[in-house]
């Protein structure tokens, strides 16, 4: 099968995908990935440049040649210990990270024909080591320095891992009861396994000897303060991400059938409400309106499907602005998500139980670009129109939680409650405390997280060495 | 069950359905103050159920929570024995009592009235306890359905300097509901409270912060609604408070009872009663081992 010979190489190897009808009904994952095949025969098609643009394109510069010509070789196992240098969650960013605007977007194959499939690339070369058992390779000599850090989602994984790769004693404390942060809170089953694809690649970030403590929460069991100076850490890594929904202020939105985002699916990624043998109930829905745009609506929106309901994306700019990644909205749409665009609630109907009933919005049209360099939306007057719901979501961003910041002396924050950190070491305000990810830039990509979970490392590293 | 580190280490029957355990929580134990609460997740499947401390012994490293089997996962959890233990038990969550924090010569002056209904006997404990070790009096009034369901007297009596007890039926202390009581304290005993700090059913809090505000005493309530998470991420306990929205899991539990939307409140606590409703439905229709529901909402 296969063989260079026989494809085009302007074109990738297209990757099996479960068919949309039947996922809409299920919950397991979209995407089947490559076999060692196809992965050799895409990986084939990489011309080895001389001066990688794809490993600028990666915040955590993962040597792409290098692992793409050990997979064409089938030497898998050393493809996935290269990427394992860079990157401690390889399943995960194969899965979740937009390489269509950063590794892949610089690959010159893209120029003619399509880009390398570098995400569908690395993903097969984690599942493939999974499936082979194959794990990270074992740290050096411990240092027995002792860093904590606060947050196991994508940021603070990799800061851990990094600093244990050097040889630190390292402590995760988790808020929740599962380590994974938004892996596992946000990101629904069927687009990141939770089973088999995340908790194995914390376990590898364990294996490495860091320790992860869950229920935990930083500025209410223990502060920052009380970790470094009564239980004996050196330095603090802050990971704890963009927590806090938000809403959109408008009449009706604290009726019955009104979630966030955020809620919705941790019910069902976190607490497994989709599936009955749990206790944790979730509302399906009949006729559910999801109100945003970013990938988190997308989650949500095709969440909702697979519960049953007949689910409206409600965006008030056009398709070019959606700030979902296209795969997502593809998908999305091939399972039969209606998208309402240049639309915007003005006010959620609510019958005379308390319940949601509708949605009054109006109509948008673009005008001159904004701040951000979107064209700024603008009400087409007397446009107005109902919409009939029994469900509400607000998918409509995020921002860091208070907690940390208010319980920790000297820490600098900004007026969106951004922790300060230097870009270039991570340190924040507080000598010895380094910030990174969601609770430093408000709610972005896991990529970036993990890009400054390693900028952090090196920081600690150091500060560390220099104390 | 071996793996799991919250460890029950006392079980006490309160009342028909009505359990106290003391749980083994060292980081809890150490850093909860009362007015706080946990949230309590008593295996894989089971959902996180939040229950405000009801008292905490720093020493042993233990926190006391009391709770009413009358949901699926609570009846659940009062299954579990000494010496057996919960999977997770997360803490200390929300703000601790503003009582806590006031000057001495604040509380002092102040003129508290406590007013328990039902299972809210439970964290209003913390509380009269706290003011006993410190020194000041105040009164307390226990409301309840009947005799039976008047939780943990004794420890509160020990704690304050007067002790009134209401229930509906008449069946112990005064019949009638705790309103009729705090009529009869203030109309006719001539008694002159200045704070009251309710906590008990949302329906009796609002009955309460009705009657007070006409009385003019400022009043204190700890609201109970639904969460998920607890640390302010999902936005599910949202309450209407003045003309604010807040979240009691980050923002309270204690607000001013004067300024909280109980209408509203009441309305988003039935949320899932349907829901609960169709899943114990399908579970007696024949699927086993499954649990339903979600009484995160019921009353303290």
């Amino acid at each position: 099968m296969g063989g260079q010979n026989r494809m085009d190489v302007l074109k990738r190897v297209p990757v099996k995908e479960q068919d949309p009808k039947v996922r809409a009904g299920n919950f397991d994952e979209v995407c089947l990935g490559y076999d060692l095949e196809e992965a050799k025969d895409e990986a084939s098609r990489c011309i080895q440049c001389k001066n990688p643009k794809c490993v600028d394109g990666c915040p955590v510069a993962i040597d792409i040649p290098g692992f793409i010509r050990e997979v064409e070789q089938g030497n898998i196992e050393e493809a996935f210990h290269i990427i394992n240098k860079y990157s401690a969650l390889p399943a995960v960013c194969g899965r979740v990270c937009p390489q269509e605007i950063q590794c892949e977007a610089r690959c010159i194959r893209g120029i003619k024909g399509e880009p390398i499939s570098i995400g569908k690339l690395e993903r097969f070369v984690a599942d493939w080591a999974r499936e082979n058992k194959i794990k990270p390779e074992a740290p050096m000599e411990k240092n027995g320095r002792k860093v904590a850090v606060i947050g196991a989602g994508p940021a603070g994984l990799t800061c851990a891992g990094d600093l244990a790769k050097m040889g630190y004693d390292v402590t995760i404390f988790e808020a929740l009861h599962e380590p994974g942060g938004v892996l596992v809170y946000g990101i629904p089953e069927f687009r990141l396994p939770k089973d088999s694809v995340v908790k194995a690649e914390i376990d590898n970030v364990k294996s490495l000897g860091v320790k992860i403590e869950t229920n935990v929460i930083i500025g209410k069991s223990i502060t920052i303060d009380e970790l470094m100076e009564e239980e004996g850490f050196e330095a603090v890594f802050i990971g704890s991400g963009a927590g806090l929904p938000k809403f959109m202020g408008i009449p009706g939105e604290n009726a019955n059938g009104v979630f966030s985002a955020n809620e919705y699916l941790t019910r069902s990624n976190l607490m497994k409400a989709f599936d009955e043998n749990y206790d944790t109930p979730i509302i399906a829905g009949k006729k559910v309106a999801v109100v945003g745009g970013g990938n988190v609506a997308m989650d949500a929106a095709r969440t909702a499907l697979r519960l049953g309901a007949k689910v409206y994306i409600i965006y008030r700019r056009s398709e070019a602005e959606l700030p979902a990644r296209v795969e997502e909205v593809h998908h999305a749409k091939e399972e039969g998500v209606i998208f309402k665009l240049l639309t915007n609630p003005k006010e959620i109907l609510v019958d005379e139980n308390g319940w949601v009933s509708g949605m009054r919005c109006v109509e948008m049209e673009l005008g001159e670009p904004d701040e951000s360099g979107r064209r700024r939306p603008v009400e087409k007057e007397g446009s107005d129109f109902n919409i009939e719901l029994d469900t509400v979501i607000m998918a409509l961003g995020t921002s860091p939680n208070p907690l940390i910041s208010s319980t920790t002396k000297g820490l600098k924050t900004n007026n969106h409650r951004c922790i300060y950190a230097d870009k270039e070491t991570g340190m924040t305000s507080r000598e010895g405390v380094f910030a990174g990810g969601d609770a430093v830039t408000g709610a972005a990509t896991v990529i970036l997280a993990m890009g400054a979970g390693k900028t952090a490392a090196k920081g600690i590293d150091d500060y560390l060495r220099s104390k | 069950m071996s793996e799991y580190i919250y460890t029950i280490t006392k079980k006490e029957s309160l009342a028909d359905s009505i359990f106290l355990m003391d749980i083994k929580a060292p980081r809890v134990a150490r850093n909860c103050y009362p007015g706080q609460f946990v949230i309590v997740k008593m295996d894989e499947k089971g959902e996180r159920i939040p229950l405000t401390i009801c008292d905490y012994d720093r020493e042993n490293e233990t926190v006391t929570i009391v709770f009413q089997a009358i949901g699926t996962s609570t009846k659940r959890m009062a299954e579990f024995n000494e010496g057996e233990a919960f999977r997770d038990f997360t803490g200390p969550l929300g703000h601790r009592s503003e009582l806590i924090d006031m000057p001495s010569e604040e509380l002092e002056k102040r003129k508290i009235l406590f007013v328990a209904g039902g299972v809210g006997a439970a964290p209003v404990y913390p509380q009269v306890k706290w003011m006993k070790d410190h020194g000041y009096d105040v009164d307390c009034i226990i409301g309840a359905r009947n005799k039976e369901l008047i939780i943990l007297e004794d420890r509160i009596k020990q704690c304050v300097s007067n002790l009134y007890i209401t229930t509906d039926d008449g069946s112990y202390g005064m019949k009638g509901n705790v309103n009729d009581c705090i009529k009869e304290l203030v109309n006719n005993q001539g008694k002159e409270y200045d704070l009251v700090i309710a906590i008990g059913p949302m329906i009796m809090m609002k009955f309460v912060c009705i009657l007070t505000k006409e009385l003019g005493i400022k009043t204190i309530v700890s609201m109970n609604p639904i969460m998920v998470d607890g640390t302010g991420m999902c936005g599910a306990c949202r309450l209407t408070v003045g003309n604010e929205i807040k979240f009691a899991c980050v923002d309270g539990p204690e607000f001013d009872g004067h300024l909280v939307n109980f209408d509203e409140a009441m309305k988003r606590a039935q949320m899932y009663r349907s829901e609960e409703g169709k899943k114990q439905l399908k579970a007696m229709e024949g699927h086993t081992h499954h649990h339903s529901g979600c009484e995160c909402h019921e009353e303290k």
